[in-house]
């Protein structure tokens, strides 16, 4: 027989079994089963996905062509501060993208890293939908609105400390 | 009907018809590219994407696709405007622009339906290049298949092979965008997925993103080396299909040419799988027999029905997904593997070769079969029954690189005594033939009669699962056919439910058995070409002299000299096998 | 709401949301309670007023007060003065940009003057948490008309009359599309609301659903009800998580008031909803695609047809529509088609809801009648250009849209007039750009996002924006040839003419709106090697004004790789091939000794 090593604790493969028992294990609610899988463990790695596959009955390759057709779901752990640039239209024109090139010049990371000491990630995302805040940062669910490049530092200190 | 004018012609064709379909009715060849239409399979892939075949319809915003826009009354279709052919061309140069340019050594060149498309629409220039970032991937070798996605296009044919038709689920597309791409799970290899290496993603491949391991260049090799004995076994589907590659009529038989070819090539003895085919029925109809009258006495702990197990793609797919039915194949080795095992043993002896020096290859229509010669149970000391097997392609590309004027060669025969087979041997290429050849051995020897008829028509066919009742001299016997998994996959489904009353099933992991065989020549979405070939094979059987297995003079002898009887010890050891759980399971830390 | 004498709406929208409004509420309501006017006074947490800019916003009514940008610590003034004594806090009015008058009312501001809101009637003004307040301002009377007055044909025809075509793109008429799929056989089919709001910088789905998630409701079981479906599914995105908590409450209370659920109002009619969640991809925007998606797929479009009307979710009929669209049926039942019909143009009736966002005054959310002319939109709701600068374009319809010029500032805002000037509708975002922002660059940045956003199933859309992407990167990086126009040009329209979703379709309109109406910036880029608006930093030589300098040596040790050289004292000078223009030297430089070219 051969195995593939997974690296979860029982309690963490019942707990995705759990949540595809929630859906029914009904393959036309994969996307909803992975939103909830990713919001209990923070990120969708290849052993979780292989529960999941098994649980819905969905072949390993089709769950693997879901996850990384959308991009809210990530294979990568989160910092644990993730930081999320917007840069929907509205925020690029007020400076978006000078704001995202210095997160990413005082951090060291590109757009989809992690930090080494696992604190802080980048992300992109398309609108918040707080326009008249733009250009728009997200640490974590705290909104930082009309940040310009000066403010990056102090924001980054701000979880530091 | 509906009637439409295309390229000033009027046409009238049945409603729900395709542009493509109709246009091609009047003769107008629109090309396509990512379009697949198996008709005989139940099969017609129009995901629309690469946009090759569009075509102008009058009054309509843009450009429509001709694979996939269905006709409706009264409309006008262009298929040559200058606005189509600017379209077609720049679509083709993207396409080129994504694509590596290395035609002179690819292994699809001159095969590549990519290639033959930027000739027909006279691409004379691939723009974009000093600027253009291409996709790439990590080149996967797995034992049969190589996936090279640089030369990927997103036809996605391969995806619908592996997941509609076959049900193995081994590849998806995954990523978005310009990174989009067909790939197992995780982008990992090949071998570590639950593909079963039947080649029908490669068979299917327009370009050379999906082919098979060479080994021609190996064989040169070691036909070069005075110390080794080169033994070559050809299986009952090639003889049917080889001379496609030489331009001779789908259907044509040349298997004396092909025996001519394999001598000139250099090969010591030139044998036939059909003849171990025929050992294959003398043991999987034992068994059958067996486990029959131990049912028929009421032993309920016998498990039927029994499946054969000749196709390594099947062995693969219920190993991986089908695990808990790991009892009820029989025990019996593919032809292939009963070939090796005895030309190492039994002849290797006869010729005094030991069997370090004896190099035993097999011509397949197959690649699950170079996999399938490289597992653990088929080797001693870890030096391999069979040591490597080469597709039909291949050994066309062999005999033109060898300057072999095919078509002009004179028939020849195989040598003995591996390489006498009974007509029922060379039905093993096609659907339903293993079962039928099973048939007319068991009936035999269960009745203890004499067939007068020993063709089974109602075995045969293209129809993708068969069921036909056998009269065994009062008792009836109930045979299930199949032929692609996914129509496998059915039939299993129904036996784990208890829904089934078969006594024996065949099953074969390609569309018409062997003769479609994932090494076979590509047929191009033409597949008539499979029902030619297998009238080509039943065509061989009603030649041949003897046309039951246990009738084969040199099957009987090597039992007398050396087996036994068979499912005797000696045969246990050197002609069945047994099956791995290879379904991942979840282990805890 | 009418046993208060003053109610004060604290704007729970998500920008107000995310500068501390809920600290605001919750102030507001210790305050009143401090000084025992509990019952006198209510504070009501609502959706998004519309006006971003100035959040977090309080409004009190009856008397329409409107405060802008309030801090938590206002609380305590509001609640002293206004409520207590009666005095408006001065500081907190709006101040009008232009006329530099406070407006004590929002009567008074140039914002709301043109607007005129049928989706967004009840954002800004009740609780969407609670049904009650729904309930108060007419909600649920047109469902209890259509199921006890009207047949679905009857409910189909006033639709069709009102003359309400779709919100979310391409604004097919919505009454067609219900009898499409009313007419298409099966006793099993589909209501599909549109909340995956893809376009960056629109979001009047969030708000609608975020302010008023009852009238969603509320319409897709009229849908159901006409199309003879019983089911309902609201594909939403996960971004969304406000908005998602709202309406899990909304259709909760529903369900509770037997407005959704088996024989609703006692008729024989039934319908539910179920949420479904988009995860991040543009083109579920399209229907076909947003429907693999909520089966749990990939989301690729596929050809139509067959259209979703056909053959949908599952197989099934299915109506998609959008958030906005059914924000406006219940309003077109219980007030009639005349009514509807009388606002706006022969063609475009009704309003329409914007999202005016980039360098304008007012950046918020506008509801508007079809008709109204940009200039109208941008310089009196929009409140003109900030700090003062030129207009220079109007990019309508998001990445799939174009960008519109002074010379189109009179059209008047129809689906066809955007059309026919080379942009579209959409979803309505309205991104408003100055003399600052470079088109070229623009175009680019649309186009990546176009590239990342392709789901990859069509080669136009997959390499053909690739491609554009990467004329468009080397114009901007200095790199581009002259005849890297006619290729733009070239591509562009068979991307256009061949992509096979709407998306891939109109994802090269940026391109070709630019270049038809910024040739000069093209040319600018290509051919004098600069970028006029000053954005392209490749294009940019930052260089050393001698009589400035004083050789204080601080830029050249801010020079990250030594491209400054110069001694103490002396004059400095920048090596452009070393430059990477960084911008640190200008940054640290006290003298305006360095400039940018």
């Amino acid at each position: 027989m051969s195995n593939i090593k997974v690296e979860l604790k029982k309690n963490q493969v019942d707990k995705i079994k759990e949540i595809c028992k929630s859906f029914n294990n009904n393959p036309g609610e994969l996307i909803n089963a992975l939103h909830k899988v990713q919001s209990t463990f923070g990120y969708l790695p290849a052993e979780v996905q292989e529960v999941v596959s098994q649980e819905m009955d969905v072949p390993l390759s089709k769950v693997y062509g879901v996850v990384t057709f959308y991009s809210f779901f990530s294979m990568i752990p989160k910092g644990k501060y993730p930081i999320s640039i917007c840069t929907g239209t509205a925020c690029y024109v007020r400076g978006a993208e000078t704001v995202l090139q210095e997160f990413k010049k005082e951090l060291g990371i590109e757009v989809g890293e992690t930090t080494a000491d696992g604190k802080f990630s980048i992300g992109c995302l398309r609108c918040v939908g707080a326009c008249g805040l733009a250009p728009v940062v997200m640490v974590g669910e705290k909104t930082y609105g009309r940040v310009s490049p000066e403010m990056v530092k102090d924001i980054i200190k701000e979880y530091n400390e | 009907m509906i009637k439409l004018t295309i390229d000033n012609k009027i046409v009238e064709v049945e409603k729900g018809t395709t542009i493509y379909k109709a246009a091609k009715k009047v003769g107008i060849d629109i090309p396509v590219l990512c379009y697949m239409d198996l008709a005989d399979l139940g099969i017609e892939h129009k995901p629309g994407g690469c946009r090759i075949c569009v075509v102008e319809v009058e009054g309509r915003r843009n450009l429509a696709p001709s694979c996939s826009t269905e006709v409706t009354e009264g409309m006008v279709v262009n298929t040559h405007s200058i606005r189509v052919l600017n379209a077609r061309r720049i679509v083709m140069e993207l396409i080129l622009s994504d694509h590596p340019k290395e035609c002179l050594v690819c292994p699809k060149s001159g095969n590549c339906e990519l290639q033959s498309i930027a000739i027909k629409l006279g691409i004379r220039d691939i723009p974009y290049q000093e600027i253009s970032e291409m996709s790439t991937y990590r080149v996967d070798f797995s034992p049969s298949i190589i996936r090279n996605m640089d030369k990927c296009i997103m036809c996605r044919r391969c995806e619908t092979m592996c997941n509609e038709f076959q049900t193995v689920g081994a590849l998806s597309a995954v990523n978005r965008g310009f990174m989009s791409v067909v790939a197992p799970a995780f982008e990992m290899d090949l071998e570590d997925s639950v593909c079963t290496y039947c080649g029908q993603c490669v068979a299917v491949c327009p370009t050379a993103a999906l082919t098979e391991v060479d080994h021609t260049n190996k064989l040169i090799r070691d036909l070069a080396n005075p110390n080794k004995t080169v033994i070559v076994q050809t299986a009952p589907a090639v003889r049917a299909a080889l001379g496609e590659e030489f331009g001779l009529e789908p259907g044509t038989l040349v298997t004396g040419k092909m025996v001519s070819a394999l001598r000139q090539l250099g090969f010591k003895y030139v044998f036939d799988t059909d003849f171990a085919a025929d050992l294959t029925i003398m043991e999987e109809g034992t068994e059958l027999l067996e486990r029959l009258s131990k049912h028929l006495k009421g032993d309920k702990n016998v498990k039927l029905p029994i499946l054969t197990s000749c196709c390594p793609g099947w062995v693969n797919f219920f190993e991986s997904q089908f695990t808990d039915m790991l009892d009820i194949p029989s025990t019996a080795r593919s032809p292939q593997q009963m070939f090796g095992a005895i030309a190492k043993t039994y002849f290797a002896q006869k010729i005094n070769v030991k069997r370090e020096d004896l190099i035993v290859v097999s011509i397949m229509p197959c690649l699950a079969k170079k996999y399938e010669c490289q597992r653990d149970e088929f080797k001693v000391n870890g030096n391999p029954d069979v040591d490597y097997s080469i597709s039909t392609r291949e050994l066309a590309s062999l005999i033109k690189r060898a300057n072999i004027s095919f078509n002009s060669l004179q028939d020849d025969d195989f040598d003995a005594p591996l390489g006498e087979s009974s007509g029922a041997g060379v039905i093993f290429g096609a659907t339903g033939g293993v079962i039928e050849a099973a048939v007319r051995t068991a009936y035999e020897l269960f009745t203890g009669k004499s067939l007068e008829k020993v063709d089974f028509k109602e075995l045969r066919g293209m129809e993708g699962i068969r069921q036909a009742t056998i009269d065994f001299g009062g008792t009836p016997i109930n045979i299930g056919i199949a032929h692609g998994l996914g129509k496998a996959r059915q039939l299993l489904e129904s036996i784990r439910k208890g829904e089934s009353n078969f006594h024996a099933i065949e099953i074969m992991a390609c569309p018409g058995g062997c003769i479609g065989g994932g090494g076979q020549p590509l047929h191009h979405g033409k597949t008539e070409i499979l029902k030619k070939r297998m009238e080509a094979i039943y065509r061989e059987d009603e030649g041949k002299t003897i046309r039951k297995s246990h009738e084969n003079p040199y099957i009987i002898k090597l039992y007398e000299e050396f087996l036994g009887k068979p499912m005797s010890d000696k045969a246990h050891k050197l002609l069945h096998t047994h099956y791995v759980d290879k379904k991942k399971r979840i282990i805890y830390i | 709401m009418s046993d208060y004498k003053l109610h004060l709406l604290v704007c729970g929208g998500t920008g107000c949301k995310a500068s501390q409004s809920e600290l605001i509420y919750e102030n507001l309501k210790k305050e009143i309670g401090n000084e025992g006017l509990s019952d006198f006074a209510q504070v009501v947490r609502t959706g998004c007023f519309g006006f971003c800019e100035k959040g977090p916003i309080v409004k009190i009514i009856p008397d329409n007060t409107f405060y802008t940008q309030v801090k938590p610590e206002d609380a305590k003034e509001i609640v002293a003065e206004h409520i207590v004594k009666g005095r408006k806090v001065e500081r907190l009015l709006y101040t009008d940009p232009v006329a530099k008058k406070t407006a004590g009312s929002t009567r008074e501001i140039g914002f709301y003057k043109k607007q005129v809101r049928i989706a967004l009637r009840n954002c800004g003004i009740i609780d969407p948490e609670n049904i009650g307040e729904y309930i108060s301002r007419d909600g649920y009377e047109a469902l209890g008309k259509v199921l006890t007055e009207l047949s679905p044909a009857d409910t189909i025809k006033i639709i069709k009359d009102s003359g309400l075509r779709g919100r979310g793109g391409a604004g097919f008429p919505t009454g067609l599309k219900w009898e499409l799929a009313a007419k298409s056989p099966g006793n099993e089919k589909y209501v599909v609301c549109n909340a995956d709001e893809g376009d960056p910088g629109a979001f009047m789905d969030r708000s609608i659903l975020e302010g008023d998630p009852h009238t969603v409701i509320e319409a897709m079981a009229i849908c159901g009800y006409c199309i003879g479906a019983d089911k309902g599914l609201v594909y939403i995105r996960a971004e969304y998580p406000l908005a998602i908590e709202r309406l899990k409450t909304a259709i909760k209370q529903a369900r509770e008031y037997g407005l959704l659920g088996n024989n609703i109002l006692g008729s024989k009619f039934s319908f539910d909803i179920e949420l479904r969640y988009g995860a991040g991809a543009f083109v579920c925007g399209e229907e076909t695609a947003l429907i693999h998606s909520m089966e749990g797929g990939r989301g690729e479009p596929t050809l139509k047809p067959p259209f979703p009307a056909v053959s949908g979710y599952l197989g099934k009929p299915t109506n998609v529509n959008n958030v906005e669209t059914f924000a406006n049926i219940p309003v077109i039942l219980t007030k009639g088609a005349e009514w509807f019909s009388s606002i706006g143009t022969e063609k475009s009736k009704g309003t329409k809801v914007f999202a005016l966002a980039g360098k304008i005054n007012n950046v918020g959310l506008i509801e508007v009648p079809m008709g109204i002319t940009l200039r109208e939109v941008i310089f009196e709701i929009g409140g003109g250009i900030k700090n003062g600068k030129k207009f220079k374009a109007v990019q309508t319809g998001g990445p799939s849209g174009g960008c519109l010029t002074e010379k189109h500032l009179n059209i008047p805002i129809e689906y066809e007039t955007l059309v026919a000037a080379g942009s579209m509708m959409g979803s309505g975002g309205m991104i408003v750009m100055d003399e600052d922002d470079c088109m070229v660059d623009f175009a680019k940045f649309f186009l990546e996002f176009s590239v990342e956003e392709s789901c990859g199933k069509c080669t136009p859309c997959r390499i053909g924006n690739k491609r554009l992407h990467e004329l468009l990167d080397r114009i901007c990086k200095g790199n581009g040839a002259p005849e890297d126009i006619d290729r733009l040009i070239n591509l562009s329209y068979v991307i256009k003419d061949t992509a096979l979703c709407g998306l891939g379709q109109a994802s090269p309109n940026p391109v070709l709106s630019t270049l038809e109406h910024f040739r000069h910036e093209y040319d600018a880029h290509i051919i004098d090697k600069k970028c006029p608006a000053g954005v392209c930093k490749a294009l940019m030589t930052y260089e050393i004004v001698p009589e400035n300098c004083v050789g204080c040596t601080a830029c050249a040790r801010a020079c990250p790789v030594g491209a400054i050289t110069g001694e103490r004292k002396q004059i400095h000078k920048i090596d452009p091939k070393l430059c990477i223009k960084c911008g640190a030297c200008l940054e640290r430089c006290k003298f305006n000794a360095v400039i940018v070219n």
